[in-house]
């Protein structure tokens, strides 16, 4: 496509083939205003603003007042600002008999993430520098149900833990949530660091040994530091998830306890009172705000996060 | 024999590399107990007619029989099946369609690629509000478009029950389809560029080019995602909840959610156990031959 008339001259002979193609490298500047260019960025301009639309009308809804939103258009821009919205939903919107508004579901939420991250991450890691480097007879079934399990709905498995929970008196508890979550952010953490600690090169690790470090000291002279970005990566990973579950929060924690995803739907979707879509929207905004400031930040760390929760071992 | 030499060495078995198996007693405990254990115990005590509590009073299938005939249930089925197939169709199109799109070595890319991911860093509840609000009847598109002069337009998914699972789609699709373009664009982006050379030596046009070339090539990637997409529908329950609460009149009813409301509000466990059983059927229908296939034939 970029220069048939080099191209054409090339297929003359094998041997030829390669040379002309080692001449000037890339496509041809084009016009910037070619048919193809307005096509292309044209498709990609109005999906962009399909995918940027909900964000908007959030954002404007809740800097409304509840005049304006009945009267107007939900697109339209607000006439007048107001961020009264914004601190009714954080301080005194209510669900149930609770009316100290979503701060309670944030900072729940914050007790259960951080413990939650740092845990799983802790377990994972050193797990998957297990797997990797000290395996041991039977490790690869346990590893095989491990990744198996990951595929099986968590609703087969939530009684059974609500059992588990119940025996060891923590069901109901901020420990108990953060051993669930630990248990399902097991199977994709330790692929993910087995993966890594497995492309290290064995010398290195053979090189500790004969120095006679044991299993601990190289993990945490020797792997840990080398395993920084792939913490980086599992963090966010487990940041976005912990913070974004609504299934085990709703069921292994208490209404006093509810993390923020679940207090969110709580408010919005209690049928008492009069609907007031400008708090919604900015107890939304709210309770979306932390992963997304995860994401803008993070970048292309977060892709690998995601991408890593798809790539096979 | 050296091997053999070595075998005489050891102390005992148990005790070597003891670090390393103290360290793996998580991972055995939540394979052997959680996943194992606890799927196993699910199965079994479905075939009870435990209802407060789990017991162990076996019924046959009885719960399966009465699942079966529940019209809920089968609602439940109905919408997933709907979901599903569409939701699978839509968002490889889409991300592949995208992820094509980004590919041309254009300008800008990774502030398309930022817009196009960002709802996927939102929960579900967060995107289930968020299209509840502006698919509102009385507020949202509809309104909009009946201002604009069409008086008797009408798109009001939430509130209809015939196509209330197609509202949940759209905003399943918003929240999902950045993913599968991420996917799809590394799977783009593996392709090796002597191909796209060789095809336009050989004149082909480009769409033939990703038909019959580049698609094909990409066949890990796609049963990959599709693999993805395929486990995290089953699972579709906090969407549900958030847009619809099940509603209206329970046409938007999922297993998943089903599921809960069996185990935690109905204190029926025995058909909370046989529907989440239903689940993983499903999801082994789906997960086995791909993972037969990708894994089974390498041994």
């Amino acid at each position: 496509m970029s220069n048939p008339g080099t191209l054409a001259a090339a297929v003359v002979g094998a041997d030829a083939f390669r040379a002309p193609l080692e001449g000037p490298r890339g496509a041809r500047p084009r016009r910037a205003l070619s048919r193809r260019n307005i096509f292309l960025y044209g498709t990609l301009i109005v999906v962009a603003l399909y995918y940027l639309v909900p964000l908007y009308v959030m954002i404007v809804t809740s800097l409304k007042g509840m005049p304006e939103i009945r009267l107007g258009n939900i697109f339209a821009p607000p006439v007048e600002i107001t961020f009264e919205p914004w601190v009714k939903a954080w301080a005194t919107a209510c669900t149930g008999l609770n009316c100290d508004g979503l701060s309670r579901g944030f900072w729940n939420s914050v007790r259960i993430t951080v413990p939650s991250v740092i845990f799983s991450i802790a377990v994972a890691s050193v797990n998957g520098y297990a797997l990797a480097n000290w395996r041991f007879k039977g490790a690869d079934t346990f590893f095989t149900i491990l990744i198996v399990g990951a595929f099986i709905p968590y609703q087969v498995m939530i009684y059974p833990i609500v059992i588990l929970l119940r025996e060891i008196g923590l069901y109901g508890t901020l420990w108990g949530l953060i051993i669930v979550h630990s248990i399902f952010g097991m199977p994709i953490l330790t692929l993910l660091f087995r993966n890594y600690f497995a492309s290290v090169p064995e010398e290195l690790f053979k090189a500790a040994r004969v120095d006679g470090a044991g299993f601990w000291r190289i993990y945490f002279v020797i792997m840990l530091p080398m395993a920084l970005p792939i913490f980086v990566v599992a963090i966010i990973l487990q940041i976005t998830g912990i913070w974004n579950d609504f299934l085990f929060g709703v069921i292994y924690t208490k209404p006093d306890t509810y993390p923020m995803t679940v207090q969110l739907n709580n408010i919005v979707n209690s049928v008492q009172g009069v609907k007031e879509y400008n708090v919604n929207m900015a107890a939304t905004i709210l309770t979306g705000l932390v992963p997304l400031i995860v994401y803008f930040v993070s970048g292309k760390l977060f892709v690998r996060g995601i991408a890593a929760g798809a790539v096979k071992g | 024999m050296s091997i053999s030499g070595n075998e005489v060495r050891r102390p005992s078995r148990l005790f070597r590399n003891l670090s390393a198996k103290i360290a793996s007693i998580p991972m055995i405990l939540t394979a052997l107990f959680v996943f194992l254990g606890g799927t196993l115990w699910t199965v079994l005590y479905s075939f009870t007619n435990s209802k407060l509590l789990p017991r162990l009073k076996f019924v046959g299938l009885d719960q399966y029989e009465r699942l079966w005939s529940a019209p809920r249930w089968l609602t439940s089925i109905e919408n997933l099946l709907v979901y599903g197939v569409l939701s699978l169709i839509f968002s490889l199109v889409i991300g592949f369609l995208l992820a094509a799109l980004l590919d041309q070595k254009i300008r800008f890319e990774g502030v398309f690629r930022t817009i196009f991911l960002y709802p996927f860093a939102l929960s579900f509840v967060v995107t289930g509000l968020t299209w509840q609000w502006i698919l509102n009847p009385d507020f949202g598109v509809q309104r909009l478009v009946r201002n604009a002069g069409w008086e008797s337009f009408t798109f009001n998914p939430l509130y209809d029950q015939r196509i209330v699972i197609y509202g949940i789609l759209i905003a399943g699709l918003w929240q999902g389809t950045g993913l599968v373009m991420c996917l799809m664009l590394a799977g783009l982006r593996g392709i090796d560029e002597d191909i796209w050379k060789a095809a336009r030596v050989d004149g082909i046009p480009m769409w033939k080019t990703y038909m019959f070339i580049v698609i094909p090539m990409m066949r890990p990637v796609f049963i990959t995602t599709l693999v993805i997409i395929a486990s995290g529908i089953v699972r579709l329950y906090d969407l549900v909840v958030a847009q619809t609460s099940g509603g209206p009149g329970g046409a938007s009813e999922v297993p998943a959610k089903y599921v809960y409301d069996y185990m935690f509000l109905a204190q029926n466990l025995g058909q909370g156990f046989a529907a989440s059983t239903m689940m993983l059927v499903t999801v082994a229908i789906v997960v086995v031959p791909w993972a037969y296939l990708e894994f089974g034939r390498r041994r």
